[in-house]
């Protein structure tokens, strides 16, 4: 501040700069963080049969204040083998198809960054246009193209290279493929932030100093789009780990994912707090990720 | 030689992906124009589907629902976003200030089925406690979507923040410009195309949703993406490929349009830079 505001002025603006402070912070605490205490008591509290469907946490009878903490919903997880085998079939698909993303994703925005000036733009809104349009329709789109009656059978029987169709509806490969497809443009989008600003003259350096492309590639451009591979990676994987559309669309019964099972506790068998202790072990997984991706993402912000 | 190679490989991959990305919304499209009720099999053109399309008031009425939630949702979230994203980026130290980027990058990632569940528990413990709201539909549909969508509106403006010279507002507050009329006469009119590019990204990502919606709605508030998953869950149907090729036609067509304009202004900035 400079010394010429007189002290009134001073204290005007400290408040005004407040104010515009806690207007996206309360948002966010009450919309947001305040939530995740809500899932975390539910989770702890019995389920009932009344409207909303799980008992009080806190009761005063008697003149005592009783605390119903009950960790029978999180023993109920580890019980049944169908919520584990669902937690570790959603890392598995999702690391699968980060991984496949990624093999994907890399070559594309290396191209995409090396194209000419005058292509770049173009080619960024390409890859980025199928995701403006909706993820329902495009998770759709494989349905007629993977079922038995669907556009790749029907192309192998007319060529005569099968007799009866490939079964590849409801199976794992679909439920894989759907999410590359989703999530690509995701991928795709901060590894060619990162390549597009890479310096070429490194590169050029390092190839006057006798480096080969394939070894210049390694030590230098790899590294350097590191935080690239990181943000694009956990934009796959974390959301795909809770991924509930494209299970329940391609998917069939042995392929069990958290996100799925979570709906399917909370809207068909209203299993309130069952739902939310499934949620709390899911962000419990996820928040080595989440962290992973935030520190990344805000140094971002900060440079 | 080995250069040839190299630049030739990620070339093909960069076509295979893009053909990857295309086809499936090629043969949507395609389908959409199929005589037969069966998907798969090609029966002829026909346009019927699209008839049926505008005569099914089911999915009428939803589209007016999810683009009156997306308009104020976005509307919303470009406020809260740039706030935010201004908070951040101006503002040096503050309390609250981890926590304030931490609750702006984590919708980012967050599955939306623990989104949707935290925000309906918090629905209906609000509801217990102060009465509102008594039912779930439009309100708390739009809250939850401008929550989770200010969080992009602050990444897509924050970039451009920071890109801005900042000494143009320190000038204008050196001058006596009070921070209020600085914001408003200096830095909104810089970052405007920041603006408008966060609030189509909130509309889309509003008028998408459909895990959140679904926890967070009630009885008689049917967004287009719910009606579409009702459907769609029963197997392929032509009339949702009909309603497919029209999103596709508006977005492409959308997209086409911001990039004439963004050639545009990049064949100017250049021509002024030469002349300069």
């Amino acid at each position: 501040m400079k010394p010429s505001l007189s002290s009134a002025l001073f204290k005007r603006m400290q408040l005004g700069r407040r104010a515009v402070i806690a207007f996206p912070l309360v948002w966010l605490t009450l919309f947001f963080l305040l939530p995740f205490a809500l899932v975390l008591k539910i989770s702890l509290s019995e389920a009932a049969i009344a409207i909303p469907p799980y008992g009080p946490l806190l009761e005063y009878a008697d003149q005592t204040l009783h605390v119903f903490l009950n960790l029978g919903n999180y023993l109920f997880l580890l019980s049944d083998s169908l919520y584990i085998a669902a937690y570790w079939g959603s890392v598995k698909t999702a690391f699968i198809a980060t991984l496949a993303c990624l093999l994907l994703g890399y070559p594309m925005a290396y191209a995409m960054a090396r194209a000419p000036a005058r292509w770049q733009l173009l080619l960024l809104l390409l890859v980025m246009l199928p995701s403006w349009t909706s993820f329902l329709i495009r998770v759709y789109a494989w349905m007629g193209i993977l079922s038995n009656s669907g556009l790749i059978n029907n192309l192998l029987i007319g060529l005569g290279l099968i007799d009866s169709p490939l079964r590849m509806m409801n199976t794992q490969f679909a439920v894989t493929i759907g999410i590359v497809y989703a999530y690509l443009p995701f991928m795709v989008l901060p590894l060619y932030a990162h390549l597009t600003r890479l310096d070429n003259a490194l590169l050029e350096a390092a190839a006057d100093l006798g480096s080969r492309k394939l070894n210049t590639f390694i030590k230098v451009t790899l590294p350097l789009s590191m935080g690239g591979i990181i943000a694009g990676s956990m934009l796959v994987f974390i959301p795909a780990v809770g991924e509930f559309v494209i299970p329940e669309l391609l998917g069939g019964p042995n392929t069990l994912m958290i996100g799925k099972v979570l709906w399917e506790e909370f809207f068909l068998n209203r299993d309130w707090p069952v739902a939310s202790a499934l949620a709390m072990v899911m962000l419990l997984l996820l928040l080595v990720p989440i962290v992973w991706f935030h520190r990344y993402q805000s140094r971002e912000l900060a440079s | 030689m080995s250069r040839l190679r190299r630049i030739n490989f990620s070339t093909f991959m960069l076509v295979l992906g893009l053909l990857f990305l295309y086809l499936p919304m090629f043969v949507l499209v395609v389908y959409s124009f199929n005589a037969s009720k069966l998907v798969t099999v090609w029966a002829g053109f026909s346009t019927q589907w699209y008839g049926e399309l505008f005569r099914d008031q089911q999915i009428l009425s939803a589209v007016w629902t999810s683009l009156r939630i997306a308009f104020f949702a976005a509307s919303m979230a470009v406020c809260l976003g740039t706030v935010a994203a201004f908070v951040m980026t101006r503002y040096g130290h503050f309390r609250g200030k981890t926590a304030l980027s931490s609750m702006v990058t984590a919708p980012l990632v967050m599955p939306e089925v623990i989104t949707g569940l935290s925000l309906l528990l918090l629905f209906v413990q609000m509801a217990q406690i102060t009465g509102w709201p008594a039912d779930r539909g439009m309100a708390t549909i739009w809250i939850a979507h401008t929550t989770f969508c200010s969080a992009y509106v602050a990444v897509v403006v924050a970039a451009r923040l920071r890109e801005v010279d900042h000494s143009i507002e320190e000038a204008a507050m050196d001058l006596g410009s009070p921070p209020v009329k600085t914001f408003f006469s200096i830095t909104l009119p810089i970052i405007t195309p920041a603006l408008a590019a966060g609030w189509l990204l909130a509309f889309t990502l509003s008028l998408d949703d459909l895990v959140i919606a679904s926890f967070v709605s009630g009885p008689g508030a049917n967004t287009l993406p719910m009606v579409v998953f009702s459907s769609v869950r029963m197997g392929v149907s032509p009339k949702i490929n009909a309603l497919a090729t029209l999103i596709i036609l508006i977005v492409s067509l959308a997209t086409l349009l911001a990039w004439f304009f963004m050639r545009r202004n990049e064949t100017r900035r250049k021509a002024a830079l030469r002349e300069a």
